[in-house]
C-alpha cells in the first residue's frame, strides 16, 4: 500500500517537474495550444498512444475480458483498427488545413460562428463522457488501493482533478505532451512485464495458457460453479440483440477515433503532414502491441485471479491491478496501480486541454468575439479559466456518479458521440464540394442529439432492476429500454451522416463551394500551413 | 475582403511589444502577424488556388491518392466488419477450433492487428511518393512567382 503511494507520488513529482519546465518555455498562443508545432513524429506518436490508452484500455478492457472473455477482446481490435481511419482519412488534411482545433477545418470554408459553436459543444460533450470514465476508474482504483488508510473516493477524485488542472493551466500543450509520453512508456513497461509474468505462471507455454483460458471456472448466477470456454464468443453479446450490439460497438470505435477532439488536436503539435503521418504510425505500433497484450492481462486475470475474487475486491475495473498483486505481490501491485493512476491523470489532462482549447479558441474568440482577440493573450487566459471550470465540473460529476459501470463501456459511448457528430462533418467538409454551413450544423446537431438520446433510452440507463439492487448500481430510469442496444453507433452514425447530407441539400452556399478548391490544395500540399516555431 | 494586415502600430496604441516573434497574436495590439500565423482569410493571396488546382501534376497527385485511399479504406472496412458480423451471426462457425484451443474467432481477431499494420505500411510507402509530388507543385509555384 505505502509502496504504491510512494510510486504514485514519484510520478506526480516527475510530471510536476515537466510542467514547471514547460511553463518556463512556452510563450504565446501557438506554444500554449500546440506546443509550438515542434513535437517530433515519434514523440507525438507516443503521446497519441498515451492519450488513447486510457483507463478504459488498461482497466476496462482487462476487466471485460476477465469477465466475459472473447467479447471483451473485440474492444481491443476496434480500438486499433480505428487508427486506419485516422491515418487514411483525417490526419494529414487536418494538419495541413487547421490551426488548433477540429473546428478549424470545419470553419475553413463554412460560416465560422454557427459551425464553431456546434463543434465546441460536441467537443465538450465528448470530452465530458470520456472524462467521466476516467474519473470512475480513478475512484475505483483508490477505493481498492487505499481502502484502509482513510483516503476516500471523494478526496482521491479531488486530488486527481487538482493535479490535472495544474498541468493544463500552467504547462499547456507542451507539458501535457510530455506527461503523455512518460505515461505511455510506463504503461507499456507495466503491461509487458505483467504479460511476461502471466506467461511465466504458465511455464511460458502458450498451449497451457490457452488451455486454461478454454476452461475458466467461476460461480454462475445460480450460485453453482460454471466452467466456460473464454475464447468462445457470445458471453457478453447474446441474442437477440448481441450481434447488432457488437456491430454497433465496432462502428462507434472505428469511426469514433477520427472524431475524438483530444486525439485530433495532437496532429497540430507537429511541424507538417509528413510528421503527422509518422506519428500515427508510431502510435499504431505501440497501441497495437498494447492491445494484443490485453489478451494476457484479461485472460490472465480470468484464469489466475478468477472472476469471483475480482468481483469481491473492487469489480471488473480492478482486474489488471489484482492480477499484478497475485503475480508479483504488493510491490508490483503498487507499481501497476501507480501506472493506472498515471494513465488516468495523463488522459484527463489531454481531455482538459482539448476541451479548454476548443472553448477558448472556437467559442470565446471566434463565436462571441467574432475572431478578434480583444486583448493580448486573452485566448490563453480564457483557456486556463476553462480548464479550471472543466476540472471542477468533472470532479463533481465523478463524485456524484461513484464507481459503478465498466470504464471501457463508458468510453465506448464517448466514441459513439464522436463518430455520430464529428466524423460525418469532418469527412464531408474535406471531400464534398457541395457541403455547407447548414449541413455542418445539421450534422453536428443530429449526431449529437441522436447519440445522446439513444444512450438515454438504452439498457444502460433504462432497465427494471430487481428490488435487491440498491444505490448507484440501480438504473436511472426504471422502465423497459426503448432502444435495445448498449451502444447507439449503428443508428446514430447513419443519422449524423444523413443530417449533414440533408442539411446541406436545403440550400447552396457559393462561398463555401468556391473555397473548396483552396481547401483541397492546402490539404494535399500543405501550402500555407503553419510551420514549427522555436521555443 | 480579407482584413488588411497592419505592420505599424495604430497611433496612440501604447501596448508594449513583447513575447516571441512568432506568436499568433502579437502582444502589441496592432502589430502585423508573421506569415505562417495568418488565418485563412488574411492569407487568401498566398497562392492562386484555382491555378494550382488546374496543374496536371496536382490533378495527378489527387488521382494517385484516390487510387490508393479509396480501395484501401473499402478493404479495411470490409475486413474489419466481417469480424463482428461473423462472430455475431455465425457463432457456430467462429467457435470452431483450429489450433489447439484457439478458435477461428480469436485467430481472425488477432489477424486484424496485422491487417491494420500492413495497410498502414503500404500507405506510408505510397505517401512517400505523394510528398515528392506535393513538393514539386509548391516549388513550381514559387518559381513562377519569381518570374512574374
Amino acid at each position: 500500500m505505502t509502496t504504491s503511494l510512494l510510486m504514485f507520488l514519484a510520478f506526480v513529482a516527475v510530471t510536476l517537474g515537466i510542467t514547471y519546465w514547460a511553463a518556463r518555455r512556452s510563450t504565446g498562443t501557438s506554444a500554449y495550444f500546440a506546443a509550438g508545432r515542434s513535437i517530433k513524429g515519434w514523440q507525438n506518436g507516443v503521446a497519441v498512444a498515451g492519450d488513447y490508452m486510457s483507463a478504459a484500455s488498461f482497466l476496462g478492457i482487462a476487466g471485460i475480458i476477465a469477465f466475459q472473455g472473447y467479447d471483451g477482446f473485440m474492444y481491443s481490435v476496434g480500438f486499433l483498427v480505428a487508427y486506419l481511419t485516422v491515418l487514411l482519412v483525417v490526419a494529414e488534411p487536418l494538419r495541413n488545413a487547421g490551426k488548433y482545433t477540429m473546428a478549424d477545418v470545419l470553419a475553413y470554408r463554412l460560416k465560422p460562428r454557427p459551425v464553431r459553436a456546434m463543434a465546441s459543444l460536441s467537443t465538450l460533450t465528448v470530452s465530458t463522457f470520456y472524462m467521466i470514465a476516467q474519473m470512475v476508474g480513478a475512484g475505483a482504483l483508490v477505493s481498492l488501493l487505499l481502502k484502509d488508510s482513510g483516503v476516500t473516493y471523494q478526496s482521491a477524485v479531488i486530488g486527481v482533478g487538482i493535479l490535472m488542472i495544474v498541468y493544463v493551466v500552467f504547462g499547456g500543450m507542451l507539458a501535457t505532451t510530455w506527461v503523455q509520453i512518460v505515461k505511455a512508456i510506463l504503461l507499456m513497461a507495466g503491461t509487458i512485464l505483467l504479460s511476461v509474468l502471466v506467461m511465466a505462471h504458465f511455464g511460458f507455454s502458450f498451449a497451457a495458457f490457452f488451455d486454461a483460458v478454454a476452461h475458466v471456472t467461476y460461480t454462475g448466477a445460480d450460485g453453482r460453479p460454471v466452467t466456460q470456454d473464454f475464447l468462445q464468443p457470445g458471453l457478453r453479446y447474446r441474442p437477440p440483440y448481441g450481434a447488432l450490439d457488437l456491430l454497433s460497438l465496432g462502428m462507434a470505435l472505428v469511426f469514433g477515433t477520427a472524431g475524438l477532439p483530444h486525439i485530433l488536436v495532437r496532429f497540430y503539435t507537429v511541424p507538417d503532414a509528413k510528421t503527422a503521418r509518422a506519428s500515427v504510425v508510431w502510435a499504431m505500433a505501440i497501441i497495437g502491441v498494447f492491445y494484443i497484450l490485453t489478451t494476457f492481462l484479461g485472460f490472465g486475470a480470468a484464469t489466475i485471479v478468477g472472476r469471483d475474487a475480482i468481483a469481491r475486491n473492487g469489480g471488473t475495473n480492478m482486474s489488471a491491478p489484482l492480477l499484478a498483486q497475485a503475480l508479483g505481490g504488493d510491490v508490483f501491485f503498487g507499481f501497476v496501480a501507480a501506472i493506472a493512476f498515471a494513465t488516468i491523470l495523463a488522459v484527463v489532462a489531454g481531455l482538459t486541454i482539448s476541451a479548454s482549447t476548443s472553448f477558448a479558441h472556437d467559442f470565446w474568440t471566434n463565436v462571441i468575439h467574432r475572431g478578434v482577440e480583444r486583448a493580448p493573450g486573452e485566448e490563453v487566459r480564457v483557456a486556463r479559466v476553462t480548464a479550471f471550470v472543466v476540472g471542477g465540473v468533472s470532479i463533481v460529476i465523478a463524485i456524484v456518479l461513484g464507481p459503478a459501470a465498466n470504464v471501457a463501456f463508458l468510453v465506448a459511448l464517448a466514441f459513439a458521440v464522436a463518430a455520430s457528430a464529428n466524423l460525418p462533418v469532418i469527412v464531408l467538409s474535406l471531400f464534398w464540394r457541395r457541403f455547407n454551413t447548414r449541413g455542418a450544423v445539421a450534422g453536428l446537431g443530429t449526431g449529437l442529439l441522436a447519440s445522446i438520446v439513444l444512450i438515454l433510452l438504452s439498457p444502460s440507463i433504462m432497465s427494471v432492476d430487481p428490488p435487491a439492487v440498491t444505490g448507484a448500481a440501480r438504473h436511472l430510469i426504471q422502465a423497459d429500454p426503448v432502444f435495445p442496444l448498449e451502444n447507439p453507433g449503428i443508428l446514430s452514425i447513419p443519422l449524423g451522416f444523413l443530417g449533414a447530407f440533408l442539411g446541406a441539400l436545403t440550400g447552396r452556399e457559393p462561398s463555401a463551394e468556391a473555397k473548396y478548391t483552396e481547401l483541397t490544395v492546402r490539404a494535399n500540399t500543405g501550402l500555407g500551413a503553419e510551420k514549427a516555431t522555436p521555443h | 475582403m480579407p482584413p488588411k494586415i497592419q505592420t505599424e502600430p495604430e497611433p496612440g496604441d501604447q501596448t508594449p511589444e513583447a513575447g516571441s516573434a512568432t506568436d499568433v497574436a502579437p502582444l502589441g495590439r496592432a502589430g502585423g502577424k508573421p506569415g505562417h500565423e495568418l488565418t485563412a482569410d488574411e492569407d487568401a493571396d498566398v497562392a492562386d488556388w484555382d491555378r494550382v488546382a488546374a496543374e496536371p501534376e496536382f490533378k495527378g497527385l489527387l488521382a494517385s491518392k484516390r487510387r490508393f485511399i479509396v480501395p484501401a479504406t473499402v478493404f479495411f472496412v470490409v475486413y474489419y466488419f466481417a469480424l463482428p458480423l461473423l462472430v455475431g451471426y455465425a457463432p457456430g462457425l467462429m467457435s470452431r477450433r483450429v489450433f489447439g484451443p484457439l478458435n477461428l474467432a480469436y485467430l481472425f481477431a488477432l489477424s486484424q492487428f496485422f491487417m491494420a499494420w500492413g495497410v498502414a505500411a503500404l500507405y506510408v510507402r505510397a505517401a512517400g511518393g505523394w510528398d515528392e509530388t506535393a513538393r514539386r507543385v509548391i516549388e513550381k509555384l514559387v518559381e513562377r512567382r519569381g518570374e512574374e
